[in-house]
């Protein structure tokens, strides 16, 4: 397959599994809107502080309330990462690897891209909201389901898993963060009954709840979960499972050392991490999610080497001498 | 609305692809126009709008530009069909196959020996005027000697039923996949025409385009590297290059995928490496081809690509340089070709052109403006043209003045009645002036396509075909009315 191609569908990958989560994201949040008392601090504001882009939500919005934050990061062309863009990059992907992808998914993407941007225009209020996070979750994993059933097994699909393992692992990490952006009060014996129903709205988010139930079997506690969402091998959203399935389509490939070693060192911080304390302590957590985040990009780094623009920049020095 | 009659339509004044000036369907297009007959005002909208559902579907979309931004567009398409007889299209082949061997032989003949020049058949002042002409050619052997291996000639009917060349696009003709899908949604649309076997298929053609691009592989073998070359996807044909990739099982590269090694070979850059490229169906124009020897600025093309292509290591398909014949003023020249390199009569006849670079056509064509359409020599899709007839007395004189500055740029024929195909406009049918662009692969041998891709001009009266300012297609039918 052509380096141009691979980064194309890799990339398609992400943007669909973005669009996705971004989805879930707000999703976790208006559920835990709805459950908590109006005494704690928990607001839209943490889910712009995520995104990592709060400079720029300022810039374009007078406040960050609810109906800001969902036009922002549903509909705002703006913002690279909110959902309307990423359905976007994704079509523009599409468009240029049409010759490789069933064209099925090209019609799926392109109906819930026109289907978002109708819905934007006319409005997401809070009544429309789930439903319409439903559709945009529904969609993505028809998608999903076409590549598993009509793409052959070939690089094409190799391509396809990278990009979806990795950024399902980011945005499950980034999903864990909201926990950690300064819900509760420092002294967690206050709350407790609304920790744990936090923890349980973030498996819930993740649609994990029932995997969850079925595997740890305990009631839910902040430890538990965060261990089963960072480590588990099994569940296919948790950081874990996300990581051997990155690394057993990698192993596929050629010249993969760099990148399987990128896998085994992130792998390795999750493996040492002091989960009680990251449960208890949202700053430290926080912190962690950063770490973590920054292992997932150098193994991004590493695929661009490799595959992308490796390559090339072999074969430019060579033409240079 | 009521079912269509055919007694009440009246194509006057135009020769009717279906319907003959006594009001009744030619023989070929009898079954057609009785199908059509027996559908009601109802059934007939169930037919556009299966029509329009597949195109949808299928995705087939061109590229327009408007106000600087992109658009894709669904495919204009009208479900009646254009007929054209076998017996007349063998003709027309024949004619289509002898023309296009003697462009060959006279690309060839130009970067080589220019033994047409020498014996006062064409005139040297043209060549070093032509605006295609590229120096850097000369004296390259291309496979075949074919230069111009993939070519779109437009075909138009006058009044009187003659068929004529109205220009062969020699450089990257496109329309081709929208042929091939037109056929496929017709056959959804209509399947039970099909049923009695007369109507020739039309899908061989990228199996024979593949055989072709194989033939002209530097290495022999039997699985040649086969590439399509595209500007990318703000291209308005990017829809064909990526269905042409697509069914011939061939890679679509960028500028930007390919690199030539110190080998002065051809690469692509794929995951596993770097791959070897044997043959390029080129979409990117001559002067985007290669920075180092053309334009320097471009990013469509590939640094080193003319070495290559002049060591001999990749073919190039068409050949750069192949546009020196696609040009509207050498165009009056060919039956001149045609009679000095094969010593035949053609068969297929040009549009009289008067060049403006000799002073009697001039003067002729400037006292002529209202009757004559002007073309520039070298552009495409309908741009920068003048119809005469249709124009205002103020854009006459500005053409006037046009040609008397640039004379060898202008060339003019008379306008021709082209010939109207009946097309479904609201429920009624009616009148719409057609032309016919059939491609013709040369490679070891010729193939022509078994009709080609007829494109019609939806606004009354227009002539304008060209679907990027509104013109429609339709599928063409090329029927064996005799055998039945």
């Amino acid at each position: 397959m052509l380096s141009r191609v691979a980064e194309n569908i890799y990339w398609l990958a992400r943007y669909i599994e973005r669009t996705e989560d971004t989805a879930r994201l707000l999703s976790v949040n208006s559920n835990l809107l709805l459950d908590l008392p109006r005494a704690t601090q928990l607001g839209w504001s943490e889910i712009i502080a995520i995104t990592g882009h709060g400079e720029r939500f300022d810039e374009l919005y007078p406040n960050r309330d609810e109906a800001s934050v969902l036009s922002f990061i549903c509909g705002d062309l703006r913002y690279a990462g909110s959902i309307i863009s990423s359905l976007a990059a994704a079509r523009e992907n599409l468009r240029t690897t049409r010759d490789v992808i069933p064209r099925e998914i090209w019609e799926e993407i392109n109906q819930l891209y026109l289907s978002v941007r109708d819905q934007v225009e006319s409005g997401i209020t809070p009544r429309k909201r789930d439903a319409f996070l439903n559709r945009v979750i529904r969609s993505c994993q028809t998608v999903n389901g076409l590549i598993e059933g009509s793409l052959s097994y070939t690089q094409v699909r190799t391509f396809l898993m990278l990009g979806r393992q990795l950024e399902r692992a980011d945005m499950t990490t980034r999903i864990i963060d909201v926990r950690s952006a300064n819900l509760l009060p420092r002294s967690p014996e206050d709350l407790t009954p609304f920790e744990n129903l936090q923890w349980m709205s973030v498996l819930k988010s993740l649609t994990g709840y029932q995997m969850y139930r079925q595997h740890v079997r305990l009631r839910i506690r902040g430890p538990d979960v965060l261990r089963y969402l960072l480590q588990d091998r099994f569940f296919p959203r948790a950081v874990g499972t996300c990581l051997e399935r990155f690394a057993n389509a990698l192993m596929t490939l050629p010249r993969n050392e760099t990148a399987l070693n990128e896998v085994e060192t992130c792998r390795q911080h999750l493996a040492d991490a002091d989960i009680p304390t990251l449960a208890k302590e949202p700053a430290r957590l926080h912190a962690f999610v950063d770490e973590i985040q920054l292992d997932f990009e150098e193994l991004h780094d590493a695929l661009v080497q490799a595959y992308f623009a490796g390559p090339a920049e072999k074969v430019q020095s060579q033409s240079q001498t | 609305m009521s079912n269509i009659n055919w007694e009440d339509y009246r194509a006057t004044g135009f020769y009717d692809e279906l319907i003959a000036a006594d009001g009744k369907p030619r023989p070929e297009a009898e079954r057609l126009c009785q199908y059509l007959a027996n559908l009601d005002a109802r059934e007939l909208q169930e037919h556009k709008t299966a029509a329009e559902v597949a195109i949808q579907l299928m995705g087939i979309t061109f590229t327009v530009y408007t106000e600087g931004s992109m658009i894709d567009r669904a495919w204009p398409f009208d479900i009646v069909p254009r007929i054209i007889p076998l017996q007349e299209w063998q003709k027309t082949e024949a004619g289509l196959k002898q023309r296009v061997q003697a462009l060959n032989m006279f690309i060839d003949d130009l970067y080589h020996d220019q033994k047409i020049i020498r014996d006062g058949i064409f005139p040297k002042e043209l060549l070093e005027h032509s605006v295609n002409f590229r120096p850097q050619c000369v004296g390259i052997k291309t496979p075949h000697n074919v230069w111009a291996h993939i070519c779109g000639s437009d075909l138009v009917r006058d009044q009187d039923g003659t068929l004529y060349v109205l220009e062969d696009n020699l450089r990257v003709p496109s329309g081709v996949s929208y042929m091939l899908e037109n056929r496929n949604v017709t056959k959804r649309v209509m399947p039970e025409l099909f049923a009695s076997g007369q109507i020739q298929p039309v899908d061989d053609y990228t199996s024979q385009l593949y055989d072709m691009l194989a033939s002209m592989s530097p290495r022999p073998g039997d699985d040649p590297s086969i590439v399509i070359l595209t500007p990318g996807i703000y291209n308005s044909a990017y829809y064909e290059h990526a269905y042409l990739a697509q069914q011939m099982g061939v890679q679509l590269v960028e500028g930007s995928d390919l690199v030539v090694g110190e080998d002065d070979c051809v690469y692509m850059r794929m995951v596993d490496g770097l791959a070897r490229v044997d043959v390029i169906y080129r979409r990117v124009d001559d002067m985007f081809l290669d920075p180092e020897v053309f334009n320097p600025a471009s990013t469509l093309g590939c640094r080193g690509l003319m070495r290559a292509w002049r060591k001999g290591n990749v073919a190039l398909a068409n050949a750069p340089g192949a546009g020196v014949a696609d040009d509207k003023v050498v165009y009056a020249f060919v039956p001149k070709i045609i009679k000095y390199y094969l010593d035949q009569e053609p068969l297929l006849p040009n549009v009289p052109s008067y060049l403006c670079m000799f002073e009697e056509d001039r003067n002729y064509v400037l006292d002529n403006l209202d009757k004559l359409v002007v073309k520039p020599a070298n552009e495409s899709g309908g741009y920068g043209m003048m119809i005469g007839p249709h124009v205002s007395k103020k854009e006459r004189k500005k053409f006037a003045a046009l040609i008397k500055a640039d004379p060898r740029n202008y060339m003019a024929q008379p306008t021709l009645a082209l010939s109207t195909s009946p097309t479904t406009i609201g429920g009624e049918m009616e009148p719409r002036h057609v032309d016919l662009r059939p491609f013709i692969l040369s490679g070891s041998s010729t193939y022509v396509t078994t009709g080609g891709l007829t494109r019609v001009a939806l606004t009354k009266g227009s002539l304008v075909v060209n679907s990027s300012q509104g013109g429609g297609s339709k599928d063409t039918w090329i029927v064996d009315a005799v055998g039945n």
